[in-house]
C-alpha cells in the first residue's frame, strides 16, 4: 500500500516559535495593507449599481466611463469580465441628487449612457444589481453578526464534546484563520461579495473541521498513553493524523483548482478564498490549536485523565524510544 | 436491524429508489399570457424536479419598500400587508410561473419572478399605484387668474426670465436638470399620492391641515396679491410657458413638451402651489401631443373632488376599439360606484371629466353627453394592447395604498444562468473525476468502494435537495462541487484507522470493524460544526447564499450517510464473499 507520511515522527510543537515567526510575518503585513487600503466590498454591502453586458464589439472603456461621468454617476468602475466582450460596470455612486435607497434613478442612467456610447441593440445585459445602500448596511451588519455568532456556537459544541480548553483553543485558530483569510482578501483585492462571505463561513467549518480531527485524536492517545507529556500527546496525534490530512486537503484542493479553473467568474473568488482557507486551516489546526491548547493546559490544568501528567515540554526531542517502537508495531 | 447484510442492502436501495423518484423529470404547467391575444395559457413542460435559483435559470428579484417620501403612510404594518396582496392579484394576473412574493422583515416585500424576459414591464406592474380617479375640469379660470401672482412670487424667489432658470432653490435646480423619465414618473406618483390622501381623508381633516399649513404670514401676502391679480406681471416665467389651449374645453392648458419639466418643477414650488384656489388642482397629461411640428404637453385645472375613484372599480378588461381600431379599456363599477357616478355625471352634463392615472390624464377629457352608469372606458392614445393588459390588470388588483419603491432589484438574463449551469457541471465533472483519480490511486479496492458511496452521495443530495423543495442557486452548485472533495473525507479517515489497525497486526474484518468504530466520533464532531456554522450561512444569507446552506446541509447528511453506512456495508459484503483474503487492497 502507498503511504505518504507512514510512521512521521516530526516535532510539530517544537518547532512552534518558528511557527509563530511565519504566521507573524504573513498576517501583519496583510493586516497593516487591510488598515491602509481597506476592503473592497461588492455592490450587495455597499448599495450602488452593476451591470453586466455582452457588447457586440469591443469597448472604449474611457468613452463609456465619460459618458457615466457626463450623466452624473461618478467614479464607475468598468471591468471586463471572462470573455473578451464582456463587461461589468459597477457605479456605486447614485446619481447626483436621487435618493440612493430609491435604485431605479442610476440604474435608468446607466443604461441610458451605454446606449449614447454603444449604440442600441450593440449590447445585450446579462445581469443586473441595484441594491440601496440602506440594503447594503443592513446586509453587511447580518454578515459580520453570522460570523460572530457561528463563532460562538462551535466553541459552545466543543466545550460540550470536548471541554472548554479544546473549544478555546479550536476557536483561537478559526480566528487566526479568519484574520489570514481576510488579509488575503485585501491584499488580492478580492471584492467581497455575499459569495466570498460564505466561501470564509465554509473555509471555518473547514478549518475547525481539521482541528477536531487532530483533538479527537489527542482526545484519545491522552487516555491511551498516560506515561507522555502533553507535548508528546500533541504530536503524536498530529503526526497520526498526517496521513488523512494529505488526502482531505488533496481531494478538497483538486476540487477547487475544478472551480477555479472551469467554475466560472462569479465562482472564482470563492474557490480563490476556499483554496487559501484549505492551507491557512493546515497551518492552523497544528501550529496554533495544538500549542494553544498546551498554553492552556499549562495555565490551565486539566483535572481529568491527565492525573498527574507533567505538562513541560521539555523532554519533547529526541522523543523517547518507546514512541517510536509502538508507532511502528 | 443495521447488522445484517441483506437489511443494510435494503436500506440502501430503498434510499436509491426514493432519490431516483424524487428526480424523474415531471411535468410542469407553466402558465402564460399570449402576447397576441391576451388569454392566459398554459403549457406543459418536463423539468428535472430541482427548483433553480433566479441566478441559475434567469429572473428577477426585487426587493420593495413603502416610498413615504411623498405620502407618509399613518399605518405601515397594514399598508404593507395591503401591497401584498395587490401585488399578488397582480403578478397572478401578469401570469409568471411560482412567483415568490413576500413579506421580509416588517417594512419589506420581495418578489422573485422567474424567466421574465421583460424586466422593464415587470417592474411596472410592481411599481405602478394604479390609481384611477375622474375630475370634471375646472370653469372658474382659476389658473389664469392665479398666474401674474405666481410669477410675482417667483420673481421674488429670484426665478429670472425664460432661459436663465435661476431658481435658488437646489431641489429646483435639481428638477430643472433631471428632466428624465424617472423624475417624470416620481413627480406623477407624488400627484398621485397627494390625490389619494385627500381622497381617504374624510374633508373636515384636510381643512384643518391646510389651515394649519398656511401661517398667518402667508395669508396676509395672499390678500395683498389677490388685490393685484388682474394686472400680468411682463416676462412673467409661467405666463410665457404656460397657455390656454384655446379649444373647447375649459381648464386646459398647454406647455411645449420642452418646458415641461420646468414648468412642472415651477408649479410645485410650495410658494407657487399655496397660491392656487382651493377646491382646484393641477394635472398634466400623459403623454406628449404634437401639434403641427411642435410637441405639447397639456395641462389641466380640475375640480380637486373626485367624482369617483378606481375604489369603486369591479371589473376592467383590454379590448380594441372597433372605430380606431386602437387599445381600449372598459371597466365597470361597482352598484355603490355606478349609482354616484351616475348622479354626479347628471349634474355635470355638458362639463369635461378627465380620467386620471396614477395623477396623469388619460387622452383628452371628453364632454359628458349624458348621466353615464356603470360602464366606461378609457383610450390610450398610440399605446400596444399589451399596454392596455397591463392597464386592466392593475386597475382590477386594486391600487396600491402607498407607492412602493425598489430598494433591491437583481436581475439575471436566462443564457447566463444557462451557462453558470454548464460551467458548474463542467467543473464538478472534473473535480469528481481528480478526486476519483486520488483516491484509486492511493486505496486501490478500498478507494473504488468509495468512489462508489460517491456516486451515491451525488445522487442522494441531488435526490434530498428536489425532495425538500429546496432551491439550487450558482453558490449552491459550487459549494456541491466542493463538498465532492470534503465528502471522502469520512472515507479517508475510516480508511486511514483501518490501516493503523491493520499495521497493529489485527486481523482484515477486525481491522475494518474497528477502523470504522474508532472514526466515528471524529466524523460525528467535525460533521456537526460544519452544520454549525451552515446553520448561520443560512440564517444570514438571501437567496443564493441560502441555497448554498441548504445544499451544503444537504451534502453534509448524504456523506454521513454514504461514507459511514454504505461504505461499511460495501466493505461488509466484500468481505463476506472473500472470507479467506488474506491482504485488504486499501
Amino acid at each position: 500500500m502507498t503511504r505518504f507520511f507512514a510512521n512521521a515522527n516530526y516535532d510539530f510543537i517544537g518547532v512552534r516559535k518558528y511557527a509563530y515567526a511565519i504566521t507573524a510575518a504573513i498576517i501583519l503585513p496583510g493586516l497593516l495593507f487591510l488598515l491602509v487600503k481597506g476592503l473592497n466590498y461588492s455592490i450587495e454591502f455597499t448599495g450602488g449599481t452593476l451591470l453586466q453586458i455582452t457588447a457586440k464589439q469591443a469597448v472604449d472603456v474611457g468613452a463609456v466611463r465619460s459618458a457615466l461621468d457626463r450623466q452624473g454617476i461618478h467614479g464607475a468602475e468598468i471591468q471586463q469580465f471572462g470573455s473578451a466582450n464582456e463587461y461589468v460596470i459597477r457605479a456605486r455612486v447614485a446619481k447626483a441628487g436621487t435618493d440612493a435607497n430609491d435604485t431605479q434613478a442610476t440604474a435608468t442612467e446607466v443604461g441610458r449612457a451605454l446606449d449614447g456610447v454603444l449604440g442600441q441593440g450593440n449590447y445585450s445585459i446579462q445581469r443586473t444589481e441595484a441594491v440601496g445602500p440602506k440594503v447594503g448596511g443592513e446586509l453587511r451588519q447580518k454578515a459580520f453578526l453570522a460570523i460572530f455568532l457561528s463563532f460562538f456556537a462551535v466553541l459552545a459544541y466543543l466545550a460540550y464534546r470536548f471541554e472548554w480548553r479544546f473549544g478555546l483553543a479550536a476557536v483561537t485558530a478559526t480566528a487566526h484563520d479568519i484574520i489570514a483569510t481576510i488579509a488575503f482578501i485585501a491584499v488580492m483585492r478580492l471584492e467581497v461579495s455575499l459569495v466570498v462571505v460564505g466561501a470564509v463561513l465554509s473555509m471555518v467549518g473547514y478549518s475547525l473541521n481539521d482541528t477536531i480531527i487532530i483533538f479527537d485524536r489527542v482526545r484519545e492517545n491522552l487516555r491511551k498513553h498516560k506515561k507522555e507529556t502533553f507535548a508528546e500527546i500533541l504530536n503524536r496525534s498530529v503526526n497520526e493524523t498526517l496521513p488523512r490530512s494529505v488526502l482531505t486537503h488533496g481531494t478538497t484542493l483538486a476540487t477547487l483548482l475544478a472551480l477555479t479553473i472551469f467554475g466560472g467568474e462569479v465562482i472564482r473568488p470563492f474557490a480563490l478564498v476556499m483554496f487559501f482557507g484549505v492551507f491557512t486551516g493546515t497551518f492552523s489546526s497544528i501550529y496554533i490549536a495544538s500549542p494553544v491548547l498546551m498554553a492552556i493546559e499549562q495555565r490551565w490544568p486539566g483535572p481529568d485523565v491527565r492525573g498527574a501528567r507533567t505538562t513541560s515540554p521539555k523532554p519533547i526531542s529526541p522523543p523517547p524510544a518507546g514512541v517510536a517502537r509502538k508507532a511502528r508495531a | 436491524m443495521f447488522a445484517s447484510i441483506r437489511n443494510r442492502t435494503i436500506i440502501i436501495a430503498l434510499l436509491v429508489v426514493g432519490s431516483i423518484f424524487a428526480l424523474v423529470p415531471r411535468s410542469i404547467t407553466l402558465r402564460e399570457r399570449d402576447p397576441q391575444t391576451g388569454v392566459m395559457r398554459d403549457t406543459v413542460v418536463k423539468q428535472v424536479p430541482i427548483k433553480r435559483g433566479l441566478d441559475l435559470q434567469g429572473g428577477m428579484h426585487l426587493a420593495l419598500e413603502l416610498d413615504q417620501s411623498k405620502q407618509v403612510s399613518s399605518d405601515p404594518k397594514r399598508d404593507i400587508e395591503l401591497a401584498l396582496t395587490v401585488l399578488r392579484k397582480r403578478i397572478d394576473e401578469f401570469g409568471v410561473t411560482e412567483p415568490l412574493i413576500q413579506k421580509v422583515g416588517d417594512s419589506r416585500i420581495v418578489v422573485e419572478l422567474a424567466g421574465i424576459t421583460d424586466p422593464a414591464r415587470a417592474k411596472a406592474i410592481v411599481q405602478r399605484s394604479a390609481f384611477l380617479e375622474f375630475k370634471i375640469t375646472d370653469k372658474t379660470r382659476a389658473l389664469e387668474k392665479a398666474l401674474p401672482s405666481m410669477d410675482r412670487t417667483l420673481r421674488a424667489l429670484g426665478v429670472k426670465g425664460v432661459d436663465t432658470g435661476g431658481a435658488k432653490r437646489p431641489s429646483a435646480v435639481e428638477q430643472l436638470l433631471g428632466a428624465d423619465t424617472v423624475k417624470k414618473t416620481g413627480d406623477s406618483t407624488k400627484k398621485a399620492a397627494d390625490t389619494t390622501r385627500k381622497g381617504k381623508d374624510t374633508s373636515t381633516k384636510a381643512v384643518a391641515a391646510r389651515t394649519k399649513g398656511g401661517d398667518s404670514t402667508a395669508k396676509g401676502a395672499d390678500t395683498t396679491e389677490k388685490a393685484a391679480d388682474t394686472n400680468s406681471v411682463p416676462g412673467g416665467v409661467l405666463e410665457s410657458l404656460i397657455q390656454a389651449a384655446g379649444g373647447q374645453t375649459p381648464g386646459e392648458f398647454m406647455v411645449a413638451e420642452t418646458a415641461f419639466p420646468r414648468a412642472d418643477s415651477l408649479l410645485n414650488l410650495p410658494e407657487v402651489h399655496r397660491l392656487l384656489p382651493r377646491g382646484v388642482t393641477l394635472r398634466w397629461a400623459a403623454t406628449p401631443t404634437s401639434v403641427g411640428v411642435q410637441s405639447y404637453r397639456y395641462l389641466y385645472a380640475l375640480d380637486e373632488k373626485s367624482i369617483v375613484t378606481g375604489s369603486n372599480l369591479e371589473d376592467a378588461r383590454a379590448q380594441l376599439d372597433p372605430l380606431t381600431n386602437g387599445p381600449i379599456v372598459t371597466f365597470e363599477l361597482d352598484r355603490a360606484g355606478g349609482r354616484k357616478f351616475g348622479e354626479e355625471t347628471g349634474k355635470h352634463v355638458g362639463d369635461y371629466m378627465a380620467i386620471i392615472l396614477d395623477g396623469r390624464v388619460q387622452g383628452r377629457p371628453p364632454v359628458i353627453q349624458s348621466r353615464i352608469g356603470r360602464n366606461g372606458q378609457i383610450t390610450l392614445g398610440g399605446k400596444g394592447l399589451q399596454e392596455a393588459q397591463d392597464l386592466a390588470l392593475t386597475l382590477k388588483a386594486g391600487a396600491l395604498p402607498i407607492p412602493l419603491k425598489i430598494v433591491e432589484e437583481r436581475q439575471v438574463g436566462a443564457s447566463l444562468g444557462a451557462d453558470s449551469i454548464r460551467k458548474g457541471i463542467t467543473a464538478g465533472l472534473v473535480g469528481t473525476a481528480l478526486v476519483i483519480l486520488i483516491m484509486v490511486g492511493y486505496y486501490r479496492l478500498s478507494g473504488v468502494l468509495a468512489v462508489l458511496a460517491l456516486g451515491l452521495y451525488i445522487l442522494f443530495t441531488f435526490g434530498g435537495l428536489a425532495a425538500l423543495g429546496a432551491t439550487l442557486t450558482l453558490p449552491g452548485l459550487a459549494g456541491l462541487v466542493l463538498s465532492i472533495g470534503i465528502a471522502v473525507d469520512a472515507n479517508v479517515l475510516i480508511f486511514e484507522r483501518i490501516r493503523e489497525e491493520l499495521l497493529l497486526g489485527k486481523t482484515i474484518r477486525l481491522s475494518v470493524d474497528e477502523g470504522f468504530k474508532h472514526a466515528m466520533n471524529a466524523i460525528i464532531d467535525s460533521n456537526v460544526s460544519a452544520v454549525l456554522t451552515a446553520l448561520f450561512l443560512f440564517q444570514f444569507g438571501t437567496g443564493p447564499v441560502k441555497g448554498f446552506a441548504v445544499t451544503l446541509i444537504m451534502g453534509i447528511a448524504a456523506s454521513m450517510i454514504t461514507a459511514v453506512f454504505v461504505t461499511r456495508t460495501l466493505y461488509l459484503i466484500w468481505l463476506d464473499r472473500r472470507p479467506a483474503m488474506s491482504t485488504l487492497s486499501i
